[in-house]
Formats: structure tokens, C-alpha cells, sequence
């Protein structure tokens, strides 16, 4: 027997526990005990009078039941004697649309309620425009609350008419309509409903029951991640994964990507037995017969459709995170198996949810979706979401907090990094510091503003100047009057600032020179995004730390007074962070040390 | 209640599962109930990781009041399997003798079970724990991730969990933090069953009818599995011949009268229950949303 995942969503108080409710209770699905306590439930908190209240069947947060809404996604079973179903319940309320995302992610099917007497809401078209974008293919319009409006076949045939012009440009394959009445149990399980001779469809449950969803997953090529070695001993090495596509068979030919490596499957190894043949979805070990490298995140696919790989993508990406995004930022990212560093280099075009329209964006906050282009760290492994969705989704995962912030699928590479190649250097950095006699290094200072960076890094240009070595500054101040004289003081400003810096820095430090960069540069992601530019050891941070009060006392170019009065905006201690650094090459307390004193230790430190 | 169904789906998600935990955690640990969900996840871990040994330790909490069966059928499975199996018990419970006759069930719960759980993963430092808990089990339940994320002091906060998209898990967590991992969440209680008689998997025997002495209490049949158990006035100790649906503290999980003593005939009976498994669980009916609350505090 097959299981069919769907998921149900919809409008604040239009009937979707209520629904999955009259669902598990119409399948004989509610024990004795739970009636009883459902009884007792109905009578505390319940909504319907004296008559059970099935939204509380799945309302098992506390939170949920005091408010009378859905917060979370909830998962429920039931089965008929065709089918074994999984409902995920998803909430309606637009800030808890990324727990709508994850009930949808997984889903082959979408139940829309809509309330008959409301009609098509935005949320109904929200929820419509994430479902079709995470490749759900198959509708049904639930069309609720029917008993509320007469049974009136003219509201239901409105409502169809609507939902179906506003979904044409959207890729579901089947869209079906069902009047009925989940308070009533109306066309829920039965269909043919006497209040509505007119309707002769199939109820809500047998649409469930027949709905087929093609698997695209099974008829296409052979695709494997690997998720994890397994190597328990010398003389075992199988790569464990679970098949995104295709199906395999001991003998087959195989390619790895991204390395190209070739070889053969020798067998497929699971628990007890020696599998002849094993499909897509399917977990197993895969022993090839060459003893080749392969780790977690590479793709072992049939040679006759390699699995392509590339580091840049135009993608459909949904913000999951109260924290704007920013482009530029350097995020951490997970794709099928593979963890890597991903920033949004451009946002495209934001997509309006309601109408559809293009509208143009410089950040994306919390439940907004985008069209935008992303570039790994390294080049992955992949095939675009409407083909393979295990090899085309991605999610984002901010590097401090490590919260889950987006979730993203590829349409397809953008092929720079294949047309943009590296000018081949012969003559190295090395070479060239050796010349010098000193080793390249980039010397980062951050700190508040007036903490002092700017005095220490002119004595240390001074000193290691006249000990003959060949230094350069790049200064907040001077930088920003040229080279950035485009960026203002916002968060997404600043985070451009830092990576053109940070880039800028990396040439000088290839051209073999000490560079002394001297910026607040507020932000922890920003400066470890500067760091990874830079080999091991080449990066120092020096954290020049002077309290706020004090920086705010000395004030030397009257910028704290002005801030104060608030004549400048987002500044960094008064209006915008100072993400200190938690553990920075040097840390510089200037209330304890005066600058010379800093700069000895510094190059006392760059001598070890 | 659900026929059988396929479990080749449900097999391959559970070892995924496993998996992920082993390539990204750098101490995991399963948490061993001795119960038949254990006993599946237990099968599982095998097969993820086939043919090598299972890459982590498990770990029982012992409340000092488990069915003798029980503590009997655990250390001969770990035996079996080789694997390494760390048992614990909180020392300040028993040192103060606490027991759910003399404390009460919630208060034994309480340091038995959540402190002591919560006591030993600080004390091996487990960074990541699997636990057999299922979605179809219990309200709260069907509400959590796959992939659970605990606070320093392993809270669980319901409104703020992270969005969990395909099969994409994010494991990554700061210092003090830990993550509960369910291999189980999308199965069913007649998966179970189905897949323990299907795998032939060893289970401990009090699932199976036998004779056993019990008293009946507040409606339910307790065994006497020691002579630690008070009788009130008027109870009096019959032999009847019952079973248990799930296995927990002795004192806390009422048998039901049954015939049955083949795997085939607890499914049949599985299938054509009217009440839910956690009927049995004397705890669960400490008041509305009990089980939420102490998920919150770090219960699994």
C-alpha cells in the first residue's frame, strides 16, 4: 500500500483542524481514551457549544489551544483500506509561513481550504505560490463552510472561477474543487451530498484516495549523494546514501561529480543480504569496484547522465528569519549533503504575492521570496529543483545564530565560473614577499569608532616601515571618500563595504605587502567572511577595544555628539551594533596600554 | 488504526536519519528504553550502519524502577549487539529514596526521568541524543521536528522551532546546546508492531499474555513486580492473564487482559484497539498538556 503526503492550509479560522479532525474521527482513527478527553477539551476550550470540537483533536500546543490557532505544523496519520496518508496541518497566520513551508517541502498533494462565506484571501494565495514553488503539482480548492452559504453552487462556481484564474500562472498540474462542510462531515468522506445535488464530484477523501502523483524521481536517471563513508575496516569502504534518483544495479557504470572519477558498482550492500537492485528513495551502501575518494556531498551517477556540478545559480529563495537578508553576507549553507559557504550576490526581482508581479528589492525580510543569484564556496553538485528535487534544494543557515533563515531551490547554473577563468600567476606570492624579505600578511583592525585603530595602524606603518619592510594602509576615512563613495551607513552597505575591502586587501597582500586595514567593521559575519579571502595565518585580527563611554568621551571628530543629537544615523555604538570579536590574533585594551605600548605587542607578535 | 503498511519508505527515512547524525555530531547517543519502539530504532541503527558496528553508545536512564524483565532483556541485547551501553541513575533520587509510592508519579518523573536524562547527557557531554518518540503518539508530539532543538539547560521552546524543509536537516548548534533526534516521528504504533513481526526483532517478553500477578488500581491492572509495592486496604494480588501495550516504571504502566502470545496475534489486537497505547501511562494523565510541559523542562 502506497502513503500519499499532503498538506492542508489555508485562512485564519476557515476549518483546517476542524477538517483533519473530521478526518481521523470519520476513519475510526480517535481511540476511546482521546474521545474522552476530546469531550473534556470541547467543554474547557471548545467553540462548537455542546458539539465535539475536532479542532482540538490537532491543537496540541498549549499556546494553540488558548489562542484557538495554529501555530506549528502538525503531523497526522490515518489510513483507509487504499491508502496510508500523512497530513501535515499547516498554520494559517502569515508569521508562521516557514512552519507552512516545512509541512509543504515534503508534500505530493495541497487540500486549500477557503472559507465559502470570504472567498480567495491572501493567504490562500500565499500559500498557493509556496506550494507551486516547492513543486507541489496537485490541488484541491476545499471550498469550506458551505452549510454558512445555502449550499449555493453560484458561490462555489465564483470561487472556482477565481481560484483558477489566479493560479493559471502557476505550475499545477490538477487543480479540483469540493464544496463542503467539515463542521457537518459534508462530502469529508461521502460524496454525493443532498444539499448539493449539483456537485458530482468525489468527496474530499476519495479525491485522497485516487489522486495520483507522479513521481518524477523513479523514471529519471541514477543519482546518489553520499551522506556519510562507511569504512569500518580495511577491507570494507561503502559510500551510504539514500537514492534521489533512478534506480541501480551491481555492474552498472558510474561517474562522480564533481571530480569526474569513474568506476562500476561491485554491490549493494544492506543488512542481511546482497541487494540486486535498488530504487530512488531507497537508503544503501554502495561499494564500487575501484578503490577511488569520494566524501560527503559528492553525487555518484550513472555515466550515461552525469550529475553536472558549478558554484553559481539563479534560485527562488523563501526568508525565514526576523533578521533581514543581506547580500554580500556569507552564509552557511546545506545542499543534498553537501555544508558549503553561500552568498546572495543579487536579488533579481522580489515576487509580490498577490499578484505575481516582479518588484525590484535591495534585501528580503521575513516570509518575502525573490528570484536571486547565489554563489557557493565551492563548486556542488546539482540538478535543478523541477527535475531532482533532493539535488535542487538548499537551505540557508545564518553562521552565528545557526538558525535555518532560507530555503532555496536552483533553477539552473549561471556559467561564469566556467567562462571566467583564473589569469594562471607565475610568479607567486611568496615569491614576491620573499623579495622583500617579510611574509604578506593582512593586519585587520576593528573597533568602535575613535577606539583608536587609526593612531595604533599609523606607528605600527611607521615602525615596520623603517625596519624596511614593505607595508600599505587602506583607511576606513579615505577608502570611503574613493573606492566607496557609493555606500552609505545601512547594514547592507556596510556588509558591500567590508567585501570590497576585503578583497581589495587580498590583491595587495598577492602583490606580496603587509596590508594594514584599519575599519570599525562591525560585524562578525563580515569579518569572517574578509578572513576566508585569505590563507591560514595570513589574516590577523586586532580587536583594538576602548570602552564605548571612553570612545564617546574623546570624541575626536565630534561624530559621537552628532549621533547623540541624532543628526547621524546608524551609528556603530549609538544606533548600530559592534559585534566584538570572540576570539581576534590580538587583543588591544587601550584604557591599560598606550599606543606604543600596542604597537610592541603587535610586533612582538608578528615576530614568533 | 493503520494496516500495515510498507516500510521501505519508513526504513529508508529512519536510516537517513541515523546517518546524518553520524557524518555531522561529534558525540551522539541513543537513548534505550528497553521498549519495543527502542527495540525497532535499535534494528535501524544496525542497518544504517551495516556492515560496521553502530558509531555510538547507548544510554539508559534507570528510574530504579523498571520491570525486572526489563533490566534482564537490556543487558543481554547490549551483550549481543556489542555495543557500548551506559546506564544511569540520579544519585540525589536515590539517595533520597524517591519512588512514585512515596513521592508521587509527576515528582518521580520529575528527578527520575528529566533530571536524570538531563544529568547524564551534561555528563558525558552528548551533544546530540536519539530518542524513539513517535508523531502518532501523543499531541504535543505530532508538533516536533525530527531534528529538536534544546537551549542550554535542554528547554524546549514549541513557538521557536526551526523550519525543517525536505530532508535537509540543520545540525548545526552552539556551545551548550544539544539536539533530541526522532527516527521514528513518521511512524505509527502498527508500524511498529508490523515491522517487529515482519524482522522478527526481540522484544521483551512482558509484551506477550501471560500469567502475572497484578492488583487492580484506579480501574487499571498493576503488576506486583516486587515486594516494593504497597497494597492499599481491600486490594488483593490475582494472577490474571494480561500483557503490555508499552513497557515503562512498573508502577506507572498498567497492564490489559489478553490472550495474546504470539507476535501475530498482539498485531491483530493492535489493529482492532480501541483505546491509545499511552492509556496505560499513569503519567500522561497528570492534567491537559502534561506531556508539553515536560517536554519543555527536557522530558523526551
Amino acid at each position: 500500500m502506497d502513503t500519499l503526503r499532503f498538506i492542508t492550509c489555508g485562512s485564519v479560522d476557515d476549518g483546517k483542524s476542524t477538517l483533519i479532525g473530521r478526518l481521523l474521527y470519520e476513519t475510526k482513527l480517535i481511540f476511546e481514551d482521546q474521545l474522552e478527553a476530546l469531550k473534556a477539551d470541547s467543554k474547557k476550550y471548545g467553540t462548537q457549544g455542546d458539539r465535539l470540537d475536532f479542532a482540538l483533536l490537532v491543537d496540541g500546543l498549549q499556546a494553540e489551544r488558548e489562542q484557538g490557532i495554529t501555530i506549528d505544523v502538525a503531523y497526522r496519520f490515518f489510513a483507509t483500506p487504499k491508502r496510508r496518508f500523512i497530513v501535515a496541518d499547516t498554520p494559517g497566520h502569515e508569521q508562521y509561513t516557514r512552519n507552512m513551508a516545512t509541512g509543504a517541502s515534503t508534500a505530493q498533494a495541497a487540500v486549500l481550504l477557503i472559507d465559502a462565506r470570504k472567498g480567495v484571501l491572501t493567504q490562500t494565495k500565499r500559500h498557493s505560490r509556496i506550494a507551486a514553488m516547492l513543486g507541489i503539482r496537485h490541488v484541491v480548492l476545499a471550498i469550506n463552510k458551505m452549510d454558512m452559504v445555502d449550499w449555493s453552487q453560484a458561490v462555489y462556481g465564483e470561487i472556482d472561477q477565481d481560484f483558477r484564474a489566479f493560479a493559471q500562472d502557476l505550475s499545477f498540474a490538477t487543480i479540483t474543487s469540493i464544496p463542503l462542510s467539515a463542521l457537518e462531515g459534508a462530502n469529508v468522506v461521502e460524496s454525493g451530498q443532498a444539499e448539493m445535488p449539483w456537485f458530482a464530484g468525489p468527496s474530499l477523501l476519495q479525491w485522497l484516495e485516487t489522486v495520483e502523483p507522479e513521481d518524477a524521481a523513479v523514471t529519471l536517471p541514477f543519482a546518489m549523494p553520499v551522506q556519510w563513508v562507511n569504512r569500518p575496516h580495511l577491507d570494507f569502504r561503502g559510500f551510504s546514501g539514500r537514492i534521489a534518483s533512478g534506480s541501480v544495479q551491481p555492474g552498472d557504470p558510474v561517474r562522480l561529480s564533481p571530480s569526474g572519477v569513474r568506476s562500476r558498482i561491485k554491490a549493494i550492500s544492506v543488512w542481511g543480504e546482497e541487494k540486486l537492485k535498488a530504487d530512488s528513495g531507497e537508503s544503501v551502501t554502495l561499494v564500487l569496484a575501484d578503490e577511488i575518494d569520494a566524501s560527503r556531498g559528492d553525487v555518484i551517477a550513472t555515466t550515461a547522465h552525469p550529475v553536472e556540478a558549478a558554484d553559481q545559480f539563479e534560485a527562488d529563495l523563501l526568508w525565514m528569519s526576523e533578521h533581514v537578508l543581506l547580500p554580500g553576507r556569507s552564509y552557511a549553507a546545506l545542499i543534498h549533503c553537501k555544508a558549503a559557504s553561500v552568498t546572495i550576490t543579487d536579488i533579481k526581482h522580489q515576487l509580490d504575492i498577490n499578484s505575481g508581479a516582479r518588484l525590484a528589492a535591495k534585501n528580503l525580510a521575513l516570509n518575502e521570496i525573490a528570484t536571486v543569484n547565489v554563489s557557493f564556496d565551492r563548486v556542488v553538485p546539482f540538478a535543478p529543483y523541477r527535475e531532482n528535487k533532493r539535488l535542487g534544494s538548499f537551505i540557508v543557515i545564518d553562521k552565528l545564530t545557526h538558525e535555518t533563515v532560507g530555503a532555496g531551490i536552483l533553477h539552473f547554473a549561471l556559467r561564469r565560473a566556467v567562462n571566467v577563468h583564473w589569469q594562471a600567476i607565475e610568479v607567486s606570492k611568496t615569491a614576491r614577499a620573499a623579495m622583500k624579505q617579510q611574509r604578506a600578511r593582512c593586519l585587520w583592525f576593528t573597533g568602535l569608532s575613535g577606539s583608536g585603530k587609526s593612531t595604533i595602524a599609523n606607528l605600527l606603518d611607521k615602525r615596520l616601515h623603517a625596519a624596511g619592510k614593505h607595508t600599505y594602509i587602506l583607511d576606513g576615512d579615505n577608502v570611503r571618500h574613493g573606492l566607496n563613495r557609493d555606500l552609505g551607513f545601512t547594514e547592507v552597505d556596510r556588509v558591500e563595504n567590508i567585501r570590497r575591502i576585503g578583497e581589495v586587501a587580498k590583491l595587495l597582500v598577492d602583490a606580496g605587502l603587509i596590508v594594514v586595514v584599519s575599519f570599525i567593521s562591525p560585524y562578525r559575519a563580515e569579518r569572517q567572511l574578509a578572513r576566508e579571502l585569505f590563507e591560514p595565518g595570513e589574516f590577523v585580527e586586532i580587536f583594538v577595544d576602548t570602552p564605548l563611554e571612553e570612545c564617546e568621551r574623546r570624541d575626536v571628530k565630534g561624530l559621537y555628539a552628532k549621533a547623540r543629537r541624532g543628526e547621524l544615523k546608524n551609528f556603530t555604538g549609538i544606533d548600530s551594533a559592534y559585534e566584538a570579536p570572540e576570539t581576534p590574533e590580538l587583543h588591544l585594551r587601550t584604557l591599560a596600554a598606550k599606543p606604543e605600548a600596542c604597537v610592541e605587542r603587535i610586533v612582538e607578535w608578528l615576530r614568533r | 488504526m493503520n494496516p500495515i503498511g510498507a516500510f521501505s519508505d519508513l526504513e529508508s527515512e529512519s536510516i537517513e536519519i541515523f546517518r546524518e547524525v553520524a557524518a555531522t555530531a561529534s558525540r551522539p547517543v541513543m537513548l534505550y528504553s528497553i521498549g519495543k519502539d527502542s527495540s525497532v530504532m535499535l534494528r535501524l541503527a544496525q542497518k544504517a550502519f551495516y556492515p560496521g558496528p553502530i558509531p555510538f553508545p547507548l544510554l539508559h536512564i534507570d528510574t530504579g524502577w523498571k520491570f525486572r524483565e526489563m533490566i534482564a532483556f537490556r543487558d543481554r541485547i547490549a551483550e549481543e549487539i556489542g555495543c557500548e551501553l551506559f546506564r544511569y541513575t540520579n544519585p540525589r533520587g536515590a539517595a533520597e529514596g524517591i519512588g512514585p509510592f512515596t513521592h508521587g508519579s509527576a515528582y518521580h518523573t520529575d528527578v527520575m526521568k528529566t533530571e536524570a536524562l538531563k544529568q547524564a547527557l551534561d555528563l558525558h557531554g552528548f551533544d546530540v541524543a536519539f530518542g524513539g518518540a513517535r508523531r502518532d503518539e501523543e499531541k504535543s508530539r505530532a508538533k516536533e521536528r525530527i531534528f529538536s532543538f534544546r537551549a542550554p539547560g535542554h528547554r524546549w521552546d514549541p513557538k521557536a522551532q526551526r523550519p525543517e524543509l525536505w530532508n535537509l536537516y540543520n545540525t548545526r548548534i552552539n556551545p551548550g546546546e544539544t539536539i533530541r533526534v526522532f527516527p521514528l516521528s513518521n511512524w505509527t504504533e502498527a508500524d511498529i508492531w508490523g515491522y517487529i513481526q515482519q524482522q522478527r526483532i526481540p522484544i521483551v517478553p512482558l509484551y506477550f499474555a501471560a500469567p502475572r500477578p497484578v492488583v487492580k488500581r484506579y480501574g487499571q491492572w498493576i503488576m506486583v513486580d516486587d515486594h516494593r509495592l504497597p497494597l492499599e486496604p481491600g486490594e488483593k494480588v490475582e494472577t490474571r492473564m494480561v500483557r503490555f501495550r508499552t513497557l515503562g516504571c512498573y508502577p506507572l504502566t498498567a497492564a490489559v487482559e489478553s490472550t495474546a502470545t504470539t507476535l501475530e496475534e498482539i498485531v491483530a489486537e493492535t489493529l482492532g484497539a480501541t483505546t491509545s497505547e499511552r492509556q496505560g501511562r499513569v503519567i500522561d494523565h497528570d492534567g491537559a498538556g502534561s506531556m508539553e510541559r515536560k517536554k519543555q523542562e527536557g522530558y523526551f
